[in-house]
Formats: C-alpha cells, structure tokens, sequence
C-alpha cells in the first residue's frame, strides 16, 4: 500500500475549510500550519486571474527528512505515510533544513519538528484525513495508489496529461498531486511574495536561544 | 490601486498566505562551524609542524591540544544550544539513524574530543612520543569531523546553495585557515620566524583557493540553478547580504593575502599576526553569510 494525494486545482476555490479541519483535528499552534492555501494572484486589472494552492507534506517515498533525521524520529509507516514520532524528536530542524517543499516547522509548545501526518491516526481507524472530509467541492481526492481501482489512482489516469508534482527534479518522489497545477501555483520563485499579505505573520512565541 | 492590479500580465504576486518561518538556523550554528574549524585546524597545523619545524612545533604540544579542546567544546556546546530539545541528545546516541549526517557527525565529533582529553594529558604530563602516535590519530579523525558538514549541509536538499560540489574543499579550506591564523597567534615567541612564514604561507594559500572558488561558484560562474541564482541574488546588488559578504570576502581573503605578502618583504611579524586576526573575524562573517541567504528564500 503506498498512500497518496491528489488536489484537483480546477475544483479548489480557496475557502480554507482544508486549512482549518487541519489546525483542529491536530491542534495545530497559531502562527504554524500542516496544511495551507496559498492565494497568487496573475495579470493586469481587469485581467486578472486568481490560484488557489493547498500546500502540505508531499509524503515523498524518497523523503530527505527521513534521511537526515538523526534519531529516526521521522520514519515511514507501512502505508507509506512519513510520520513524526514527537518524542523521539531533539529539535536539531535538519528536516526544516531539508524538506524542499517548507512543509516542516517547529512546533513552538513542544520545540520539536511537525507537518502533516496525512492524519495517520485518522487513517489508522479507517478514517479519511479531515481537510478530505471538509473539502467541499472534493477537491482533495486521497487512497491507495498502489490499487490501479482507487479513486485515486483513476484520477491520475484520467489526467495524465495535466497532472505535475512540485519540485521533481529534486528527485524526492513525491506522493502527492496536482491537477491543472502551473508554475504560478507550485514554483515559489515564479510569484513575488510583497509584504502585508500574510496571516499571522506577525504571531511570535517565546523564542529558544539564537531566536528560532 | 492594490498592487495585485498594476501587475504585468506575466507577473504574479502571492496575494495571501501564512508568515514564512525566518531564519531556522541561526547565529549559533555559525560559531559551530567557526569553532570547529579552529579546533580541527589547530591540529593539522601542530602536525605540520612537528614534521616540518620540530623545534617550534615541541613547544606547542599542550598549548594546541588544550585549544583544539576548547573550541571543540565550544562547536558541541553551541551545537547543543541551537537543539530545540537540548535535553534528548542522548537519543542520538541510544537511538541513531545512520543515513543521518548528524549521526555520524556526532559521533566522530564525541571520538575527536575523546582523543584531544587524551592529547590535553598527554601534553600536560610531557609524554612526547606517545603524544605524537596520538596525535596521527586525531589528525586523521580531523579530517571527518571538518568534512561532515559538508555532508550535513548537503543532506539540506531544501537548501541548493549548500550542495556546491566544492563545500567539502571549503570546509577543509577553513579549517587551514583558521588553523594556521590561530597558530600565528598562539605561538608568540614558541614560533621561530621560519615556522611563522610557513604557517603564513598555509594561510594564504587556503585564503587565496577559498577566495577562487567562491568567486568562481557565486560571481562568476553562469551555470546555476534557478534556486541557487535566487539565493545570490542576497549577496549581489543591492541584495540584503552584499555588504556583510564582499566584508567578509576582504576580511578573510583578501586582506590577509596582501598582509602576508607585505609581513614577509618587511619581516614584519605583527603584520602577520593582524592578517591571522582578520582571518578569524572574517571566516565568521563568510561563514554566516553562507549559512544565512539560502534561509532566506521561500520553500513553498
């Protein structure tokens, strides 16, 4: 079994329902996320045209964070998830370090390392992830891409020739998808990121020493 | 009009998303990696020159090893700081992951300052010849302990400026540097002026290889890839670490080559010894500079 995600970016309009099942179903920390909606704007007034981008762990089956991880603390499930065991964890943020998609922070209430776990504890009671359950145009579409039956894995099929992964030269294989993903939506480097349009950007925690 | 509207067609702005993280590994990590290549430098410089001056390098013995050990506590002490859960090191030892270049740093880095408490007593209690065969040992386990974070950074895959093929002859580059710079210091009057002209020599050479090659990877060459030039853009024009870098490029480079070059036509040991000072400071800077602009770029 190899899990996996897919966001059909045609059908995501951006409302955030993904982003906030997340941050209650892990309670996860104000000025952190697991999963994120990313909003890039393109064009010349009137022309405009607006992307919608949820961002979260790509589960890569050749995940560096796993690899740099000194203590195992980041480590596959069987499903294929890369999980976080928090109590393994030192804090080191190697795997901040190292994951090419930014989707690892650090927790500022336990200062360990957390992402998006694809809700395996959900998963494990044969449950779906919450940002699925919430979506409300079932934009994310999540299952076993190992099973060519899958929901998922019809999905892929069905869109070969619009389907793209982030960042693949980074050769990290990653489990998850987009559908009608541009390089707008999926390459940082191709938005300019001006100030005053960020949420929470302000939010600070006590700091560690050095203040990160 | 919002900026979003007075967009060029192909233009793009991120109109709305979460605060980016900052800077994740700070100021600490930098005097970790400039600590180290004292520690590991110092070491290669006292065996130099107990093969090449003897008669300098027998004085040196116990001053080098308890310095090496000091700033290798210093490397692991700083090491330890920047853990956000400082008290679970331990689980490195009890629990290791050996893909990790952290794991095998750590414990060559623990087998490094075990042999430099040796060396500190062995020098401590004058026992040359047995000083010496420990010796040979540490400065091969040096050689590691400088390189793995060049294995670290390059296990950073988020980060591309770390992957330069060259890093590694950085790191080592450092540590000659650093080496040397501190042996001018250290030495005082233990030093004859021939063993000072060699370590000056030492000096320069490294300033002069590290100098070619940032110059090579960052200003001039084309080949790079689209993160990478992202990143240099901090370090050119009007770039948030311009400054900070072409001061630690004259520090550290520059300014210790022409030093070296007026010391030797004066015979000047005190311009020397202002070039090994420079060099210190400035690796610093180079150093932070390196560590802190790939931080600085947006991952996702």
């Amino acid at each position: 079994m190899q899990l996996g995600f897919l966001v059909d970016l045609h059908l995501c309009m951006g409302c955030k329902g993904c982003e906030i099942a997340c941050k209650v179903e892990n309670e996860v920390p104000l000025s952190t996320w697991r999963l994120r909606v990313k909003y890039v704007d393109v064009g010349t007034f009137p022309e405009t045209k607006r992307t919608f981008t949820p961002l979260r762990c790509n589960h890569c089956t050749n995940a560096p964070c796993e690899r740099i991880c000194p203590v195992s603390a980041l480590h596959y499930l069987d499903n294929g998830i890369v999980n976080i065991d928090k109590e393994r964890c030192i804090g080191c943020a190697g795997c901040v370090m190292a994951c090419p998609y930014g989707a690892i922070y650090i927790d500022p209430q336990t200062n360990t390392a957390d992402k998006c776990t694809y809700c395996a504890h959900r998963i494990a009671s044969s449950m779906m992830p919450a940002c699925v359950v919430a979506c409300p145009v079932e934009a994310n579409i999540f299952g076993d891409v190992d099973d060519a039956a899958s929901n998922i894995s019809k999905y892929i099929q069905r869109n070969q020739s619009n389907i793209q992964v982030r960042k693949a030269e980074r050769g990290t294989n990653p489990m998850h998808w987009y559908v009608n993903g541009g390089q707008v939506a999926l390459n940082p480097l191709a938005s300019e990121r001006p100030e005053g349009h960020h949420l929470f950007g302000k939010m600070t925690s006590k700091m560690p020493i050095g203040g990160h | 009009m919002a900026a979003h509207e007075m967009l060029a067609a192909t233009n793009a702005v991120v109109s709305l998303d979460v605060g980016l993280p900052g800077i994740v590994w700070p100021w600490l990590v930098t005097v970790n990696m400039w600590a180290k290549s004292i520690g590991t430098g110092v070491i290669f410089m006292l065996f130099l020159l107990l093969r090449t001056h003897p008669e300098s390098g027998k004085n040196l013995r116990f001053m080098t090893a308890a310095t090496a050990f000091i700033f290798i506590n210093i490397f692991l002490l700083f090491t330890l700081a920047d853990l956000h859960q400082p008290f679970r090191m331990w689980h490195i030892f009890f629990h290791p992951h050996w893909t990790s270049a952290i794991t095998w740093g750590s414990f060559m880095a623990s087998a490094f300052l075990g042999l430099l408490t040796l060396l500190v007593f062995l020098g401590y209690t004058k026992k040359d010849e047995t000083f010496d065969k420990v010796l040979l040992w540490t400065a091969i386990l040096a050689i590691p302990v400088t390189l793995y974070t060049a294995a670290l950074m390059a296990q950073c895959t988020a980060r591309e400026l770390w992957q330069m093929p060259a890093e590694s002859a950085q790191m080592i580059l450092a540590a000659l540097l650093a080496g040397s710079a501190a042996m001018i210091l250290l030495g005082g009057s233990k030093l004859t002026y021939e063993a000072k002209k060699s370590l000056g020599v030492v000096l320069g050479l490294s300033a002069l290889m590290a100098f070619i090659i940032y110059m090579a990877e960052y200003v001039f060459g084309p080949q790079k890839a689209e993160e990478v030039a992202a990143t240099l853009e901090y370090i050119k024009g009007d770039g948030a670490y311009t400054v900070m870098f072409w001061i630690g490029q004259w520090m550290t480079y520059l300014l210790p080559m022409l030093l070296i070059v007026l010391s030797r036509a004066s015979k000047s040991e005190n311009i020397l010894k202002l070039a090994a000072i420079l060099a210190l400071v400035g690796l610093f800077i180079v150093k932070h500079v390196w560590l802190m602009i790939p931080q600085l770029l947006p991952m996702s």
